[in-house]
C-alpha cells in the first residue's frame, strides 16, 4: 500500500493547482499600470468639440474614469450602476468615449442618462491604447497625483463599487493630508 | 488590379504583430486577428517603426500598457522561471524516478516477481526456484477461500 503514497501525493498537488487555476478567469489580463501615472492627454470634450481637455485639469483629487461607447452593449448594463455612483458624489466620474461617433455618443447619453462631469472624445482610441484598454467598458480609479490605483474590466456591478471603488476613494482622499 | 508587394516596413510590422497576442481574441496574434484593437495596434506598430523606433522599443511600448501577457514569448525572470523551466525539470525528475525504480527492481532476486510475493520488498520470497512452492501457493489460496 505504501507505494501508493507518492503517486497520490503528486495527484493531490496537481489537483490543488488545477482547482486554483480553474477558478480564475483566463481572459482576465492584469494591468501593468496600477501604481503608475495615468497617461497624459489633450482630447476634445465630447459635448463641445472646440474645448480641449488636458490631463492636468483633473489633477488634485481622486477621480473615476469610465471607458464607454454607444456601440457597447455591456456599457448599457452597467450604466445604472454608474449613474447611482455619480449621484453619491464620492468622486467625480469622467467618461472616455472610445472609438465612437459624436452624434451617436451624444444621443446615447441623452437616452440613458449622463453620469459624467465631462466626457473625452477619443475617436482614434489612442488614449485607450495608452490606458491598455482591451475590453470596453473599463473603469479606472486615479489618485490626486494622477496615478492609476485600480482598474476594472467589464461592466461595473454594485458589488465592485461597494467593495473596491468607494473604500479606495476614501483612502485616496485621506492620502497626502 | 493586384496590391503592391509588401515593403520592408510592412514585413517588420507583420513580424512584430505575429509575436503579440490579440487580447480580444486571445487565441490569435495581432497579425492574424481582425478585432478592432488588433487593427489599431498594427497601425500603432507601423507608426512607431516609421518614427525610427526599434523592435525592442515596440515590445516595451506594448508591455508597458498591456503587460507581459501580450508577448507570446514572455521574458525569463524570477516570476516566469517556473513556466520556462518547470516542464523540463518535471520531465527530468520523472526520468530520474523511473531510473531509480528500475535500478531497484534490477537488484531484486528473480523470484521477487513471482505474483505470490510482495513486489518491491527487498527481502523477497523464501528462495525456492523449483516447483515445490506451487502446492504451497495453492494451499495458501485454499486457506483464503475456505
Amino acid at each position: 500500500m505504501k507505494h501508493a503514497v507518492i503517486p497520490v501525493a503528486l495527484f493531490v498537488v496537481l489537483a490543488v493547482f488545477l482547482g486554483i487555476g480553474l477558478q480564475r478567469d483566463p481572459r482576465h489580463v492584469p494591468s501593468p499600470l496600477i501604481g503608475k501615472p495615468a497617461p497624459a492627454f489633450a482630447l476634445p470634450n465630447l459635448a463641445d468639440a472646440q474645448r480641449v481637455v488636458r490631463s492636468q485639469e483633473w489633477a488634485g483629487r481622486p477621480y473615476v474614469l469610465n471607458v464607454w461607447a454607444s456601440w457597447c452593449a455591456a456599457c448599457r448594463d452597467e450604466h445604472p450602476v454608474l449613474l447611482a455612483f455619480a449621484q453619491q458624489g464620492v468622486a467625480p466620474v469622467y467618461g472616455l468615449n472610445y472609438k465612437d461617433e459624436r452624434p451617436q455618443a451624444l444621443a446615447w447619453l441623452q437616452a440613458h442618462g449622463d453620469p459624467y462631469a465631462a466626457s473625452l472624445f477619443d475617436a482614434a482610441g489612442r488614449l485607450g491604447i495608452d490606458l491598455g484598454v482591451y475590453g470596453v467598458p473599463e473603469t479606472f480609479v486615479v489618485d490626486r497625483q494622477g496615478r492609476i490605483r485600480f482598474k476594472h474590466v467589464g461592466p461595473l456591478t454594485p458589488q465592485v463599487v461597494r467593495e473596491h471603488i468607494v473604500p479606495l476613494i476614501q483612502v485616496l482622499n485621506k492620502e497626502g493630508t | 488590379m493586384s496590391s503592391p508587394p509588401p515593403d520592408a516596413l510592412d514585413v517588420r510590422v507583420q513580424l512584430l504583430a505575429a509575436e503579440l497576442r490579440c487580447l480580444v481574441c486571445q487565441n490569435q496574434s495581432i497579425a492574424d486577428s481582425n478585432a478592432p484593437l488588433a487593427v489599431d495596434l498594427r497601425a500603432q506598430i507601423r507608426e512607431l517603426l516609421q518614427a525610427g523606433r526599434s523592435e525592442a522599443d515596440v515590445r516595451r511600448f506594448m508591455t508597458e500598457r498591456y503587460g507581459d501577457f501580450i508577448l507570446y514569448r514572455p521574458p525569463l525572470d524570477a516570476r516566469t522561471s517556473v513556466l520556462w523551466l518547470g516542464p523540463g525539470l518535471m520531465a527530468a525528475g520523472g526520468l530520474l524516478g523511473l531510473w531509480a525504480l528500475l535500478r531497484r527492481r534490477a537488484r531484486l532476486a528473480d523470484d521477487a516477481f513471482d505474483p505470490d510475493t510482495v513486489l518491491g520488498s527487498e527481502a523477497g520470497a523464501p528462495d525456492t526456484s523449483d516447483m515445490s512452492d506451487v502446492p504451497a501457493a495453492r494451499a495458501h489460496e485454499g486457506k483464503a477461500l475456505g
